[in-house]
């Protein structure tokens, strides 16, 4: 395997895309969202169970797709848990500079979470990819606005 | 198909035209490439970009109207272009053919055209579980406008549409049948010629997509006896922007024009206009001058070394790539009927199709991952997406070695 794919699916990446954390529903899920990524056909659903003080106690994803969109809703499920909404609202802006290419805006604030995620960074230079990635995200953003529907077209 | 020994040495001919296409001399991520995705489109020869080339450099006005001599000669290549279509199609009129921008324009054309005028509320549209998007959302589209119904012939586990789960389908109301000849995702190959004649026997015109068909074997428009025939000129090694349909003439006349514009009418009145004849009814504006006759260069490329000559070239090919894929543990061929042209669908269990591309075009391998524009089919399969490795007269067995290497390395790397 050349270096440039070993960037892309690094063992981590192969771990959680074979063995993925929290691929499960939630029954008491408050908020949920569908994701698809035309592109490819890949869906993914998302479920948070969020506490009174805009905590999210738990989450969860299910659905299928490639080893990085699996890997990316692994890690995410990991890193999102204990955050509040605004919180996870700007981990994924974070997380969507890092994987496009652009620059984080909150600083050092989340420098622990997106040391964790960096696994994901392979993706830039893989335009097609990026979508994979960020798919989970995108669900997640929408999952807490209640918009039930996204797609990352 | 069986090659005998001295087929294949005929055949083995066929690898010096590798050298016409200079593209696959191109490194890509510094690997010789091995190209096999010309179902999506395919690779194109010297001759045809040079055809385009020479359009510009030489022969380029607007065509149809003008009173000079570049404009002439435009004019004519155009028209000439037409001619090799339909000789190469054996169409029996050269203004049978109609030129669009693509086999989905093509299937739009009638739809719009011959749908609108002639489909009734609850008159029934035959189609197959296989057809590509371009052959199910101009049917949807009308169904919502016109109120016909769409019935779909399903797809049997090995990928087949036997004849009569498409005729069992006919009664009072079926009025058209439009199925693809060959299925991009399966490569299933339809008896066409059957499906015609059950189908006129009802009193049902047909329609055949042949957007995958034209570039692996023979198509014969009259001996098929098919009232339309769409495909696209990117698919058989000709230029993209440009495609044709073939409509029978009595049909074609009877059918309204498709867009308006200029080149369409014979006079324009703000009363009332009236429409020019064939083909020129269904063309309205400037259509892609250059590109006519690149799609012309095309077919008499591939006519040159024989369709015949390719569809046995490719038979081997696919003989080949089935029993060497299908030794390998793990992977599985999605449609496997008799009946194939030169496509490989194949999932790898555990393994998503996108990251088997990924690490495919990382050897060099250039194939397509996805559903395909077949997203009924891939439900029907319960799937979400295949890998699909397509070839072309281009192609040989070492693209088929380097294919299996690829995926071998994949199967490694996943631990599959």
């Amino acid at each position: 395997m050349s270096d440039d794919l070993r960037d892309l699916y690094q063992e981590v990446i192969l771990d959680h895309g074979r063995h993925p954390r929290n691929r499960r529903m939630i029954e008491d899920a408050n908020h949920f969202a569908h994701g698809e990524n035309p592109l490819c056909g890949d869906q993914l659903t998302v479920f948070l169970k969020v506490g009174p003080d805009g905590v999210i106690k738990d989450v969860s994803f299910e659905g299928r797709g490639c080893a990085i969109s699996t890997a990316s809703a692994s890690l995410m499920t990991e890193v999102i848990v204990g955050k509040t909404e605004a919180e996870a609202q700007k981990l994924f802006e974070d997380f969507h500079a890092m994987a496009t290419g652009g620059e984080a805006h909150s600083g050092d604030e989340f420098e622990d979470e997106i040391d964790r995620l960096t696994v994901l960074a392979g993706v830039r230079d893989y335009p097609v990819r990026v979508k994979c990635a960020t798919l989970a995200w995108h669900t997640l953003a929408a999952a807490i606005k209640d918009e039930q529907k996204v797609t990352t077209e | 198909m069986i090659i005998t020994r001295t087929e294949a040495d005929t055949v083995a001919g066929i690898e010096s035209a590798r050298a016409d296409f200079p593209i696959l001399s191109r490194p890509v991520r510094g690997r010789p490439l091995v190209y096999l995705d010309s179902g999506a489109s395919a690779q194109k020869p010297q001759v045809v970009i040079d055809a385009e080339s020479t359009v510009y450099s030489t022969q380029y006005a607007n065509i149809h109207r003008g009173l000079y001599y570049l404009s002439e000669r435009a004019t004519e290549a155009y028209e000439a272009a037409r001619r090799t279509v339909q000789r190469f199609l054996n169409a029996k009129h050269a203004h049978e053919i109609i030129f669009t921008r693509n086999t989905t324009e093509a299937i739009n054309l009638v739809a719009a055209s011959y749908g609108r005028k002639f489909l009734e509320p609850g008159d029934e549209i035959v189609l197959t579980g296989f057809e590509h998007h371009s052959n199910i959302v101009p049917w949807q589209l009308l169904r919502e406008e016109r109120g016909v119904v769409i019935k779909v012939a399903p797809v049997s586990d090995n990928g087949e549409v036997p004849l009569e789960a498409i005729t069992g389908l006919f009664g009072p109301r079926t009025r058209l049948v439009s199925v693809a000849h060959m299925s991009n995702v399966l490569g299933t190959i339809l008896p066409v010629a059957e499906i015609v004649r059950a189908a006129h026997a009802v009193g049902a015109r047909v329609l055949v997509d042949g957007a995958q068909a034209v570039s692996h074997l023979p198509v014969d428009v009259q001996a098929l006896d098919v009232d339309f025939y769409a495909f696209s000129g990117h698919k058989i090694y000709g230029p993209s922007g440009i495609g044709a349909l073939y409509g029978r003439e009595d049909l074609l006349n009877a059918m309204p024009p498709y867009q308006g514009g200029g080149d369409m009418i014979a006079t324009v009145r703000f009363e009332k206009s009236t429409w020019a004849p064939l083909p020129h009814k269904f063309e309205a504006g400037p259509p892609a001058i250059a590109q006519g006759p690149a799609l012309a260069a095309a077919l008499d490329y591939v006519s040159g070394i024989g369709m015949a000559r390719i569809a046995r070239h490719e038979a081997d090919l696919l003989e080949y790539a089935t029993r060497q894929l299908s030794a390998v543990e793990g992977v599985h061929i999605v449609g496997t009927a008799p009946e194939k042209g030169a496509v490989i669908s194949f999932v790898i269990d555990d393994v998503h199709p996108h990251d088997i591309a990924q690490i495919l075009d990382n050897a060099g391998v250039a194939i397509r991952a996805g559903h395909h524009c077949a997203q009924p089919l891939m439900q029907r399969f319960d799937l979400p997406a295949t890998a699909r490795a397509s070839f072309g007269l281009y192609n040989n067995r070492a693209d088929v070695d380097a294919l299996v290497a690829a995926v071998r390395k994949v199967k490694e790397m996943f631990g599959a």
